[in-house]
């Protein structure tokens, strides 16, 4: 059987587990931990310190997992491990904290050098009142206009199904170009 | 969708960049311990600001400015004129004061209120779509170019430079705008920067082929992307260790199976 891999990254509590949550076919295998410092727990009580794993059954020869990566910097020896070998990758972004944008660009950077391979950007969070437009988030992370920057809602599965067919698609164009 | 945020995470050269990219119209409130700021944009253009109390009336920009007398305003009787176009006019008939003498105050208002705000480091914004400028004053659009250009040459804080550019070693490419370099008043440290950028050099070439500083490189770097005029390329892949074979990200993936996945979660 062959196995593929999507990472999904980005900043601290931008939704990157309940994405994987919500597609997945299997209880995501977390390594959640209770949050020590009070700013963070302002935000939320737990915080993935090593992987978040999402497996999605295609058929019989072909399985996808979906590998979510820790937010804070302080877990960042993960990524370059989790990046290894992957498809392509998902941004996860809080569109509704702007202070976690330049964070996001910085993620985003880091995964770029890690592996030249396709990605988007997720603008999460477009069902809250305060939540950015997804061109805004574009020009907030300086993204040109080829980049992907697609509205989400993590918690609810057509979003996220969406999110990650234009992934696809994007991946497929890169292999169409590649060829 | 209204905008909210803190200046502490999204600098007021950042609010202008995305103001004037996404050529928005609708009305910016910046509240500080430095006070309140009010600017108006159209399509993407500063066309109103105001600092507190200071609401722009062109009388007291006028007066402010040297241009008029507070007894020339009494003499007509126009202290309680509440229109500016009307107040404007009167005054351009009495030989008071020029039209261009009404822009380039009004101008020169906006421009220091904005230049104000370039020196807040906090405060909450909230950026309302399509509210109409306050009525009763005369919009006198101004590009967003030159006035991002000029804050970050006052931007004093190396730590937010760092911040905002954290990594040199990423190529620097113009963007699809060519006129917009034109409309910019750009110092000849600016146009050396630019003429070095070609999609492949990374600023720490630049800087060094510029023989130019960290910090210099930074700011001008930081000025001409919030201008809108460069925009940064794919940061180069990390060299693996010696003798060992770089991975292909994904390799062994062929289009069947991409598309299999496509198919998947089409039907989902």
């Amino acid at each position: 059987m062959q196995a593929v891999k999507i990472v999904v990254t980005g900043p601290f509590a931008s939704g990157k587990t309940q994405f994987i949550r919500t597609i997945s076919e299997i209880e995501v295998v977390s390594t959640e931990r209770r949050i020590s410092t009070p700013a963070e727990r302002a935000v939320k009580d737990q915080t993935t310190v090593a992987m978040d794993f999402g497996r999605i059954t295609i058929d019989k020869d072909l399985v996808l997992y979906l590998f979510g990566t820790p937010g804070q910097r302080r877990f960042d020896f993960m990524w370059e491990i989790l990046a290894e070998g992957m498809l392509g990758f998902i941004v996860m972004v809080d569109s509704t904290r702007p202070e976690t944008f330049r964070e996001a660009r910085n993620i985003l950077d880091t995964f770029r050098r890690y592996a030249q391979t396709p990605f988007v950007v997720a603008a999460n969070k477009q069902d809250l009142e305060d939540a950015w437009d997804p061109e805004d988030v574009r020009i907030a992370l300086r993204l040109d206009g080829r980049v992907k920057v697609l509205p989400c809602v993590a918690t609810r599965r057509d979003s996220v199904k969406n999110v990650v067919l234009e992934l696809l698609y994007a991946i497929l164009e890169e292999l169409s170009a590649s060829r | 969708m209204a905008l909210r945020g803190n200046l502490r995470d999204f600098h007021t050269t950042q609010l202008l960049n995305l103001i004037h990219l996404a050529r928005k119209t609708g009305t910016l409130t910046v509240e500080s311990r430095n006070g309140t700021a009010q600017l108006c944009f159209k399509d993407g253009k500063l066309i109103y600001a105001a600092l507190d109390r200071q609401d722009g009336r062109l009388a007291d920009v006028l007066i402010r400015a040297g241009k008029l007398r507070p007894e020339q305003l009494q003499a007509l009787d126009l202290s309680r004129v509440q229109d500016d176009k009307v107040l404007g006019l009167k005054l351009i008939e009495a030989g008071y004061v020029t039209q261009q003498d009404i822009l380039a105050s009004l101008r020169a208002q906006m421009l220091d209120v904005v230049y104000r705000l370039f020196a807040w480091n906090e405060g909450a914004f909230r950026f309302e779509p399509h509210l109409q400028p306050v009525q009763n004053r005369i919009p006198v659009p101004v590009d967003l170019e030159n006035i991002i250009m000029e804050g970050v040459r006052r931007l004093r804080e190396v730590e937010r430079l760092k911040e905002e550019l954290p990594d040199l070693d990423i190529p620097v490419r113009l963007t699809s705008r060519p006129e917009a370099i034109r409309k910019v008043q750009l110092s000849p440290e600016e146009w050396r920067v630019i003429s070095q950028v070609n999609g492949r050099n990374t600023i720490e070439q630049i800087m060094r082929r510029l023989n130019m500083d960290e910090i210099q490189i930074r700011r001008i770097i930081y000025g001409l992307l919030q201008a809108g005029l460069i925009e940064l390329g794919a940061p180069p892949p990390a060299a693996p260790p010696p003798g060992v074979p770089t991975p292909r990200p994904g390799s062994g993936v062929s289009r069947s199976v991409v598309e299999k996945l496509i198919n998947y979660f089409r039907r989902m």
